[in-house]
């Protein structure tokens, strides 16, 4: 899919139905004061069902105000959104009905216990106090919660207390699981285990967006990608298109000894080589950026040997969503 | 840097997480099917209400009972105790009353009491979970996420607190009854149940309307002043310790207090427990009462919902 491009303009008039989740020129600006916030400025999305869809970008690309709108606790200020063929402006109430939502703020009851919080979930949704009883315990359980059971809310670590959202977020089978930052603030090892719960999940046809701003959790879970900043999609598509679409490079750095003579790139004709798109000379440093990095980095080096310099370290980077997002926006990406 | 898009673990899935995943997956497959309903939605907000009331009981119950218990105390045992040293002058509006009219303190007590307590309560009930519900987690999220506009959580809200402004208010009873001088008792005399039930159902859903309104357009931060600008003055110039129409001697604060929606509270409980005592005319203290409830009512359903929804 290429989508650098805007949105195509002949498909105005949606089938929202269809699609798990369907935005068209989402837009809010949060009015001030001191100001107005353009905090998504156009956004098109079209998640089709079963698909594990993934917002990135960094803090404040507007991934948690996109997430507001199409969970109805955002009022949009333009566009429209469809979550499960429904508008989210003009029947929130279907919407929620149809969706599960886990918040990157702890938003459990801390008033109730582990299984309270459960229980009453599954009763807000119209489970019977015995359905809803057993709902809870058929959660507590796939979510190791068991020893937690009567804890509550408040007394849980910051991994447990995220299990449980998810967790809520299923009591009542929602067709769109929504995850905000699932993964935000905890541990490497909880979030893998996190990663395997949503992996098995997305195995069995749930339909999941999410946000984060870790690369490799967009990497490793969603089948595609939508790169936000600014309030804006900048790309969209798998992961390969992504890189594709970026013209990912390779980045081959080598570092000699010595300072690079700042002719030494031009004199081995290094930009005319196939698939380099650049190349910088920074003091001891020689990185050449490439589409095709076959052979290369044993060239650099022989390349530095022939000119009396000697090879201290060398490094390929591979493409990646790292390397696209630097490709697309211009900049460091900023966790 | 990482390029590959397999996390840790899932390629070599042990049996123990071959079960996990099972139980995970059945989450899924074997999910009972809700239908929702605005009844049910609403029912199960209440119940999770009690729940939690049940499990503060104590600590709902201290708060509820030592306000009438320490006013009791002192206005029905203490004051009439020493009054009678004192003569009708010196010892406070309780000896006062009870020296010229042949009627305890008590007996103007109970309303004015319950008026105050209908305020404390309601206000505490609806205006203090906002705080935590709108702080920084927007804990107000888990149930606004329940299947129902969010309308229909501010009135529930609105029902929770009202129903711990009556019960608050019940508590005074049982209190007076109980804590007061020999002879001291109140003498209250319902002939209208009516009029008591309405004037407590009005004045309590008045009250938590009140405090939900506030909790929405007040700064979560700056509640302590609501307590000291709002409910302290409101209490205090409530008409607590005295009928409204004993104030026609200082003109200017009866006209001012008519806009403490306090004063109608106490005085429909005057009309309704002590009607031989004097009130305001009943069809006042009805218009405020139900005229109030649904101003404020409406008003904090709207900035509720503004809140929520932003």
């Amino acid at each position: 899919m290429t989508s650098m491009t805007a949105r195509p303009a002949d498909d105005r008039s949606p089938e929202p139905a269809q699609a798990a989740i369907r935005t068209q020129d989402l837009r809010k600006t949060y009015k001030s004061s001191r100001g107005n916030v353009d905090a998504v400025r156009g956004i098109d999305l079209n998640v089709p069902p079963g698909e594990f869809f993934g917002l990135l970008g960094p803090n404040g690309a507007g991934k948690s105000t996109t997430i507001g709108m199409l969970t109805t606790l955002v009022a949009p200020t333009g566009g429209a959104a469809w979550v499960a063929g429904h508008d989210v402006t003009r029947d929130p109430v279907a919407v929620k009905r149809r969706i599960g939502v886990v918040t990157q703020n702890n938003t459990l009851d801390m008033q109730l216990t582990v299984a309270e919080n459960l229980q009453f979930r599954s009763r807000f949704f119209g489970l019977s106090k015995g359905a809803a009883a057993r709902r809870a315990d058929q959660l507590i359980d796939a979510f190791g919660l068991g020893d937690r059971k009567n804890a509550m809310a408040d007394q849980l670590s910051g991994g447990q207390a995220r299990r449980l959202m998810i967790a809520r977020a299923l009591v009542h089978q929602p067709d769109v699981l929504f995850l905000d930052e699932p993964t935000a603030g905890l541990d490497p090892q909880t979030r893998v285990n996190l990663w395997d719960i949503l992996q098995v999940l997305h195995e069995q046809g749930q339909t999941i967006l999410l946000t984060t701003h870790y690369m490799e959790e967009a990497e490793a879970l969603c089948d595609r990608i939508a790169v936000v900043d600014h309030g804006q999609v900048l790309a969209e598509g798998s992961l390969d298109d992504l890189l594709a679409d970026a013209g990912a490079q390779t980045i081959v750095t080598v570092r000699y000894a010595e300072p690079v003579p700042g002719d030494l790139a031009e004199r081995a004709g290094l930009a005319g080589r196939p698939g380099v798109t650049k190349v910088e000379a920074d003091g001891d440093q020689l990185r050449v950026f490439s589409g095709d990095a076959e052979g290369l980095l044993g060239d650099l080096v022989s390349l530095g040997a022939a000119n009396g310099l000697h090879v201290r370290d060398a490094s390929e980077a591979k493409p990646s969503l790292e390397t696209a997002f630097l490709a697309l926006t211009g900049r460091e990406y900023r966790e | 840097m990482a390029t590959t898009t397999q996390p840790a673990g899932i390629g070599a899935a042990s049996g123990e997480d071959k079960q996990v995943a099972s139980s995970i997956a059945a989450l899924i497959t074997d999910a009972p099917v809700p239908h929702p309903t605005l009844l049910k939605t609403f029912g199960a907000m209440m119940a999770r209400e009690f729940r939690v009331l049940g499990r503060n009981a104590p600590s709902t119950f201290i708060r509820a009972v030592m306000q009438p218990l320490l006013f009791a105390f002192v206005f029905a045992y203490v004051l009439p105790k020493i009054g009678s040293g004192f003569g009708s002058a010196g010892a406070g509006a309780g000896a006062g009353a009870s020296a010229a009219g042949g009627v305890t303190f008590a007996t103007i007590l109970v309303p004015g009491l319950m008026g105050s307590m209908f305020l404390m309560q309601g206000m505490f009930g609806t205006t203090m979970p906002l705080v935590m519900e709108f702080s920084w987690q927007r804990t107000i999220e888990d149930r606004a996420l329940a299947p129902v506009p969010i309308q229909v959580l501010a009135i529930q809200k609105i029902t929770a607190g009202a129903i711990q402004a009556l019960i608050g208010a019940a508590i005074v009873f049982p209190v007076v009854y109980w804590v007061h001088a020999p002879g001291q008792g109140p003498h209250v005399h319902v002939t209208n149940w009516f009029l008591l039930v309405a004037v407590m159902v009005f004045a309590s859903t008045l009250t938590a309307s009140l405090g939900l309104w506030l909790g929405t357009v007040v700064d979560p931060r700056k509640i302590q002043m609501v307590f000291a600008v709002v409910l302290l003055p409101l209490t205090m110039l409530g008409c607590v310790y005295y009928p409204w129409s004993a104030l026609h001697v200082i003109r200017w604060l009866q006209i001012v207090v008519l806009a403490n929606p306090m004063v109608y509270m106490t005085e429909g409980l005057r009309a309704a427990l002590t009607p031989g005592l004097g009130h305001m005319a009943l069809w006042a203290i009805m218009l405020a009462l139900v005229g109030g409830t649904a101003v404020f009512g409406a008003l904090a359903v709207r900035t509720f919902r503004n809140r929520v929804v932003n």
